[in-house]
């Protein structure tokens, strides 16, 4: 005969202020087999998890039912109590009467009458708990973290020096990422190579960090604490072994007309390049798309160039399989296109440039050395207005929803630095909101205005007319003097939001992890566990998970990587045994389960059955993985003849519960 | 030769008949025949447009209708015209409410639900005809002109009930320009609003915007300015104040197919 114990919470108020949580105790104290109910104020507390102790001791309970929050919040504080007493964990059933009554519900006499039909349906379920053991499984001691920006390096570096191996796959002929072509950082204007490239050179040189450059991940499968990755080394046409990075095929190749990236476009590069002077590794890549050998088979400069013979026309793309532990996205950001913004000429005019452009028009390693020169004539602008907010909080389909958060920092930069190199240009910011939240970042706004006289105007820019005189005519409108102006600019800069990069969204599918609407990655929690997404062992560093500055995205990255490292550390892990099982007397073979598991769990063998006329049949049946299966429960759904169950919500316990609702 | 009924609407009658004529003569020579249907009657003009007001969409539903039960698709060439009946088009077919005040009031033997398919012109141009077999039936291309498309403000929005091409950044005109033999003129004002039905009230304003527009173009090098909109080409030929040339798109076409002596006779 079982032997139930029933725990109803109060949580303070927000479960007793809505349903009466002494009448849910008393109209479940007469379920059958349930010999103790009570109520608790906080019963997650250590005195509430004493109650709970003592009961399953004084009772000897068989199981117990928590009527409190969602189990996502306290499961597993009641699991632990449970098991402290000397009752298997998995006795213990959750009804949440928080998130799914008290907090949505406002009449007293509704939400206690769920609250009861709740936890009536807790106690059917727990009548079929069996107990369950969790199984343990080894963690392997690499990490890979994907993406090589500043993110990932500083991730990677963290996790190297507490001693484990990590590997980064980096989809660029170099690691650097996005900062290797910013010119200064906000809010002190050090300069961002000197910060950043003495971390690209840590990283290379450190032997337990290995860069995979110029590679993508194409195939993840396992689970937490044992992932198998596939990389694809994209072929570069150049042996990194052999490469010393003296750059002397660059200066060769005849190919010059090929669009810098480096450079937004600003200038050209040659079809087989290093895409900037303190790129790690150094090695030289062949771009197939402009280089004369590969497209006519006529040249070939460079190999006969290459003292080393690194050259190799006939490289192919290669795949590698690794395993990891734990994997940590650093897959970072991108600035949209603005083609949806042609308002602002961006399309027409050479001279309205976005503001990354302006970063790299500014750069000392830039097209025009440092010096900031327009576009269009290489003459020195005088008058530069800035435009914020393009394409971020934006209501329609054209931009994206959210603040891009970094823009009113570094158009305050932009504004700063022109103003004290070039006095005498001019230059107006046009915004929605200044929004410098941050330490030292106000200040560093404040010091635009005041100390460098940028124009700041609330408001927003309409239109941008090019002129044949080479000028732009933009037109807007100041919101607080409530009136239209003509500005004459030489150039205009637009801060475009900033999207996830587009490679995050299959990656995420490969992962199995959770994305927002914006393709920005989820975290587990979005106060309590930043850093963690929702599937275990995989971790969110930067910019992937939302917009964030310099500073934040080098703490999250340290963040994960400290996270990866308390995984790295554990020999084991404990598996979730709630984990699917086939019955293979009724499985009849059909494979419907191994198609919709998203795991790869399942696996058909063929074995010996005895059959009721006593002769023997080879039967093809599914088998689960149990250290794969995450108990997602997609399969028992899928099977047409009921062989699969989920251990711990059993067909038969999930019907029970649906049967003590509807009774 | 296929057949589209078609709307001219009712400046097309009298001020804007060069939009007209031309339009039914190139189609001809395009193998498209234009039906008028019998008992057309003003659209209404962009006042229409006002979210909570049946009575002033009838006019639209009624051509719409029509052309369903002709079985065809409906054209239309003027832009205030083509902006009224695919906006009604397209809120009839979306919402519930007040398509069924419009069929209460209408009675029509079959509800009319949005079935109808609206093409301008120019779409008819791309989509039916399509540029590329418009190109090679040009026996007069135009070559060596700079012309400036003007789409003013209702050709294009509001976007998504008029599904015609991007309105900040359009290229239907310009591919136009191009299959007539003619080089286009980009130019920033090209989708603004040339001070539209404010004229009427306050002369100085509208004056104001399509003076902006005509120096635009011309700063920009053109030759002329095409338009498909019989208020934008009056603010601009007459409120402006510019001595550049404005035409409607169709008279050029007719020009390019070699038409034009005989078409406005």
């Amino acid at each position: 005969m079982q032997r139930i114990g029933v725990f109803v919470c109060h949580c303070g108020t927000n479960i007793a202020a809505t349903v009466d949580v002494k009448a849910v105790a008393e109209a479940l104290s007469h379920e059958p087999g349930v010999v103790v109910s009570q109520d608790y104020q906080y019963m997650c507390s250590e005195s509430g998890q004493n109650l709970v102790k003592d009961a399953i001791k004084e009772h000897k309970l068989t199981g117990i039912v928590i009527c409190s929050c969602s189990p996502r919040m306290h499961e597993n504080t009641f699991r632990k109590a449970a098991a402290a007493a000397g009752l298997n964990p998995y006795l213990v059933e959750i009804a949440n009467v928080r998130e799914q009554c008290s907090w949505i519900h406002k009449d007293i006499a509704t939400a206690t009458d769920k609250a009861v039909i709740l936890g009536k349906a807790a106690v059917a379920k727990v009548h079929l708990n069996a107990p369950l053991t969790s199984m343990e499984s080894p963690v392997v001691k690499r990490a890979l973290v994907i993406g090589g920006g500043i993110a990932g390096i500083q991730t990677a570096l963290d996790i190297a020096e507490a001693g484990f191996d990590v590997d980064i796959v980096e989809k660029q002929p170099t690691i650097g990422g996005k900062m290797a072509q910013i010119d200064k950082t906000f809010p002190t204007l050090d300069c961002a190579a000197c910060i950043l490239t003495p971390k690209m050179v840590e990283a290379a040189q450190n032997e337990k960090i290995h860069i995979h450059s110029f590679s993508e991940v194409t195939d993840v499968k396992g689970f937490v604490g044992n992932f198998t990755v596939t990389i694809k080394k994209k072929a570069r046409y150049v042996d990194e072994t052999k490469c010393t990075g003296c750059g002397l095929c660059t200066e060769k190749c005849p190919m010059k007309k090929v669009p810098n990236e480096f450079n937004m476009g600003l200038d050209n590069r040659t079809a087989i390049y290093i895409p900037f002077a303190q790129a790690v590794p150094k090695v030289a890549t062949i771009d197939p798309n402009y280089c004369l050998m590969m497209k006519t088979g006529k040249c070939g400069v460079c190999s006969k160039m290459c003292s080393v013979g690194a050259i190799d026309y006939k490289q192919q793309d290669q795949l590698i399989e690794e395993k990891y532990g734990a994997i940590v996205v650093a897959t970072g950001f991108n600035p949209i296109k603005l083609d949806k913004f042609d308002e602002f000429a961006y399309s027409h005019s050479p001279d309205v440039v976005t503001s990354l452009e302006l970063e790299r028009l500014m750069n000392a390693a830039g097209p025009n050395g440092g010096t900031l020169l327009r576009p269009s004539d290489k003459k020195h602008p005088h008058t530069i207005v800035f435009v914020q907010c393009v394409g971020s909080r934006c209501d329609d389909e054209k931009g994206k929803p959210y603040c891009s958060k970094i823009c009113c920092m570094y158009t305050a930069k932009h504004a700063m630095l022109i103003r004290e190199k070039y006095p005498d240009t001019e230059v107006y910011v046009f915004y929605i909101d200044v929004r410098t939240p941050g330490k030292n970042f106000d200040e560093f706004y404040r010091r635009a205005v005041e100390q460098y006289n940028v124009h700041y105007i609330k408001g927003m820019v309409g239109k941008v007319t090019p002129k044949s005189d080479g000028q732009l005519d933009v037109q807007a409108s100041d919101l607080l003097a409530n009136e239209q102006l003509h500005i004459n600019a030489d150039m205009v800069v637009l801060a475009a939001a900033i999207e996830p990069d587009k490679t995050a969204r299959p990656l995420a599918t490969m992962l199995t992890t959770q994305m927002d609407t914006n393709d920005f990655f989820t975290e587990a929690h979005p106060k309590l566990r930043p850093v963690e997404s929702a599937t275990a062992g995989i971790f969110l560093s930067g910019a992937c998970q939302g917009p964030k500055d310099i500073p934040e995205t080098v703490a999250q990255a340290s963040a994960a990587a400290a996270k990866a490292i308390g995984l790295l550390c554990k020999n084991s892990i404990t598996c979730n045994p709630c984990v699917a099982q086939s019955d293979e007397l009724m499985c009849n073979g059909c494979s419907s389960c191994e198609k919709v598991c998203p795991y790869g769990a399942i696996t058909y063998t063929d074995k010996e059955f005895r059959m009721p006329d006593r002769t023997t049949a080879i039967r093809r049946v599914a088998s689960v993985n149990p250290a794969v299966c995450q108990g997602c429960g997609a399969c028992t759904v899928a099977c047409p003849s009921g062989a699969m169950d989920l251990k711990g919500f059993s067909n038969s316990q999930i019907m029970a519960e649906v049967d003590a609702i509807c009774k | 030769m296929e057949t589209f009924t078609y709307y001219p609407g009712c400046t097309l009658r009298n001020k804007a008949k060069d939009l007209d004529e031309y339009a039914r003569a190139s189609a001809k020579a395009l193998g498209i025949e234009l039906e008028e249907p019998a008992d057309w009657q003003c659209c209404g003009g962009a006042y229409t447009t006002a979210k909570d007001e049946i009575a002033t969409k009838l006019s639209a539903v009624r051509v719409l209708d029509s052309a369903k039960s002709a079985g065809r698709p409906l054209v239309t060439v003027c832009s205030a015209c083509h902006n009224v009946i695919k906006q009604t088009n397209y809120d009839i077919s979306r919402d519930a409410e007040m398509a069924a005040k419009v069929n209460a009031y209408m009675q029509l033997d079959t509800p009319y639900n949005g079935e109808t398919t609206v093409y301008h012109y120019l779409e008819l141009l791309r989509d039916v005809v399509g540029f590329d077999k418009l190109r090679e039936k040009i026996t007069n291309p135009l070559a060596g002109k700079k012309i400036a498309a003007y789409y003013g403000c209702l050709l294009l929005r509001p976007a998504k009930a008029l599904a015609m091409d991007d309105p900040e950044n359009p290229t239907i005109m310009e591919d136009f320009i191009r299959a007539i033999g003619a080089e286009p003129v980009i130019y920033a004002q090209r989708n603004e609003c040339c001070g539209g039905y404010i004229t009427m009230e306050d002369k100085a304003q509208a004056a104001k915007r399509s003076a902006k527009i005509m120096d635009c173009a011309q700063d920009q090098g053109a030759d002329m300015i095409i338009t498909a909109c019989p208020l934008c080409m009056y603010n601009l030929r007459k409120n402006s104040g510019s001595e550049l040339p404005v035409y409607y798109f169709t008279e050029l076409l007719a020009e390019a197919l070699g038409l034009k002596e005989g078409a406005n006779e």
